[in-house]
């Protein structure tokens, strides 16, 4: 039992790395430029099928460092082209826009690599359970831990130490006045977008190692990453980190005690955040309305 | 003059819904198209009550209009079977249900409150799919038939005639878009509006914005689950698709490409955005792409929707 606890609660982190990942990405976006980016499943699925396409060519590392990359760049055309023009418009068109977008991403992902579900090989050495006792702790699922906890860090100490991220950081507050300050708010918001997918890309790849490959990879981790954002506060990131954790563990738990509502358990936990603090745990005041 | 051309319009539509049925195999459709156009258009303005009357973006009404479909299959299929007495229990679910996240939600705003209803939408949809024993899970809910209409004294075959639940279906359409005419036009719709335009200041003529905003989700998603129970009807069937996000997002976009500031725009976008399905389904595998791109150029280039190209420039 207590085994069956552990797995599932390490299984949760794991899950709830994800959706982290994942909403962190949404969560720049949405505080920068006011656009909920539906089509972030889509985007997590691209980056997951690029790298397996680059596999063969640059192996493993290669694609793992390339793909998410290769998948911001494409985030950046996307952006430059169609999301621009929605900026300051009813977020009900942003919304639609990624809407058709997330529909598209899925259908390409479909027509050129096909509906069925492919496998992502991993390394041998990766994929060896670490200990007899816990099977669980195979070394590639330690390892996207560890990976998620690098990316985040590095998103956080990019965020905080350099100009690109102090920009970004004080447009979330005040993007006028970062404008009246002579910074190029058009490029910034191409790059925090950038950003954003650049980590959506890279939980693809991740996923592609754990889950396989299916174009609707993305769609079943989009939903639980709003939930994350909401439970964690909005305009927070170490909220929307927390929420993404806390609602992976809280998932893998209730998988234990009562599996069919592994899924439903997140939104009982975002309608109670919403009774009781409707701004989120880590929501500052006032950035609801 | 112009209230002239307006009723022409409208008497128009009515001309137009009330013979489709007859002409509708000789433009290479069928019957079932036709009320899924009713249907759809609908659920569509029924969204618009609360998108363009309202001015809040809800992203998940497929959730109530699932929970009304759900609702008639299931007291048809275990309790009684009664076409009229199953519509009912799926329309005061699906309002008892929005009742309860409308009370958790109304506090947000603008692009939050859109998330917030995304992500509501998923508990239904989650309770649907996994409940298999009840609900059917991801096969959906089958076994059971709409039943014919006892009206004590004639009985209408709803059952077996398709235009006979054309004209049943319109009947609640008709029934369904006069209420909510009504509602607009008294002086809780025209609240409604001022809320809209300017929720500050309706808020300092002593309104109370958030009573308001429930009670027109409640509304919206109250018609919405009509025309749930009636799409289950239409197809004796219903599953976990009905109440999922992509369907919350096709009402959306029906609503936008028939025109939001208008009360018929979103019938004439669910009626362009089914037949272009059907059509689309039927040629090609790759149906997602091309109703795709129908989200993203409506957006960048006919935001106003096909009424607001219409009725010409300055007036949105």
């Amino acid at each position: 039992m207590q085994q069956l606890i552990l797995f599932n609660i390490f299984n949760g982190l794991i899950v709830g790395a994800f959706y982290a990942l994942m909403a962190l990405g949404l969560s720049l976006i949405l505080n920068l430029s006011g656009v909920i980016n539906f089509a972030h499943g889509g985007f997590l699925a691209l980056g997951a099928y690029l790298a397996y396409t680059l596999m063969p060519f640059v192996g493993f590392w290669g694609a793992l460092l390339l793909a998410p990359f290769l998948t911001a760049g494409i985030g950046l055309v996307i952006e430059r082209l169609m999301i621009r023009r929605l900026y300051g418009r009813d977020p009900l068109y942003s919304l639609l826009l990624t809407f058709g977008l997330a529909y598209i991403l899925e259908d390409v992902a479909r027509f050129i690599w096909g509906a069925q579900s492919l496998p992502y090989p991993v390394p041998a050495w990766l994929t060896r359970p670490l200990s007899s006792q816990y099977f669980f702790l195979t070394g590639y699922r330690l390892f996207m831990v560890l990976l998620v906890a690098l990316a985040v860090s590095a998103l956080f100490l990019i965020l905080r130490h350099t100009r690109l991220g102090m920009r970004i950081r004080a447009g979330t507050l005040d993007l006028e006045t970062v404008s009246a300050l002579g910074v190029n708010v058009r490029v910034l918001r191409n790059l925090n977008f950038g950003l954003g997918i650049y980590l959506a890309g890279l939980a693809g790849v991740l996923a592609a190692g754990m889950l396989g490959l299916q174009p609707t990879i993305g769609t079943s981790l989009i939903m639980p990453s709003f939930v994350a954002i909401i439970v964690g506060g909005l305009g927070s990131l170490p909220g929307t980190l927390f929420g993404g954790l806390l609602i992976g563990i809280a998932s893998g738990l209730t998988t234990v005690f009562f599996p069919s509502a592994s899924e439903a358990i997140i939104y009982v936990m975002m309608g109670l955040v919403l009774l009781l603090r409707p701004r989120g745990l880590f929501g500052e005041e006032g950035r609801v309305q | 003059m112009r209230w002239m051309r307006q009723n022409i319009s409208t008497v128009l539509l009515w001309i137009v819904l009330l013979t489709m049925p007859f002409w509708m195999k000789a433009v290479g459709g069928y019957t079932e198209l036709a009320t899924r156009v009713v249907v759809m258009g609908l659920a569509a303005m029924a969204l618009n009550f609360l998108l363009g009357f309202t001015g809040t973006l809800s992203f998940g009404h497929a959730a109530y209009f699932g929970i009304g479909a759900y609702g008639v299959g299931m007291t048809i299929k275990y309790l009684v079977p009664s076409t009229a007495l199953g519509m009912v229990v799926g329309v005061i679910s699906g309002t008892l249900a929005a009742a309860l996240i409308g009370a958790l939600i109304v506090r947000l705003r603008g692009v939050y409150f859109a998330m917030v209803t995304i992500a509501f939408g998923q508990v239904f949809y989650f309770i649907a799919f996994r409940w298999n024993s009840v609900t059917g899970g991801d096969d959906g809910l089958n076994g059971w038939q709409r039943q014919a209409l006892k009206l004590g004294w004639t009985t209408l075959d709803i059952q077996t005639h398709d235009k006979t639940f054309y004209y049943f279906a319109l009947t609640c359409f008709a029934l369904s878009a006069l209420a909510m005419a009504l509602l607009l036009k008294s002086p809780f719709g025209r609240t409604l509006v001022a809320i809209r335009e300017n929720e500050r200041r309706a808020r300092f003529l002593g309104i109370n914005v958030e009573r308001h905003l429930w009670l027109s989700f409640v509304i919206s998603c109250a018609f919405v689950s009509v025309a749930g129970t009636l799409y289950a009807l239409l197809n004796n069937f219903t599953d976990p698709r009905a109440l999922r996000w992509d369907m919350s997002g096709n009402f959306v976009i029906m609503a936008v490409l028939g025109g939001m500031r208008s009360f018929w725009g979103p019938l004439i976008g669910a009626a362009i955005f089914v037949v272009l399905q059907d059509y689309v389904s039927s040629v090609t595998e790759n149906w997602m792409s091309v109703v795709g791109l129908v989200f993203v150029l409506v957006v960048l280039f006919f935001p106003r929707g096909v009424l607001g190209l219409l009725r010409g420039r300055g007036k949105l």
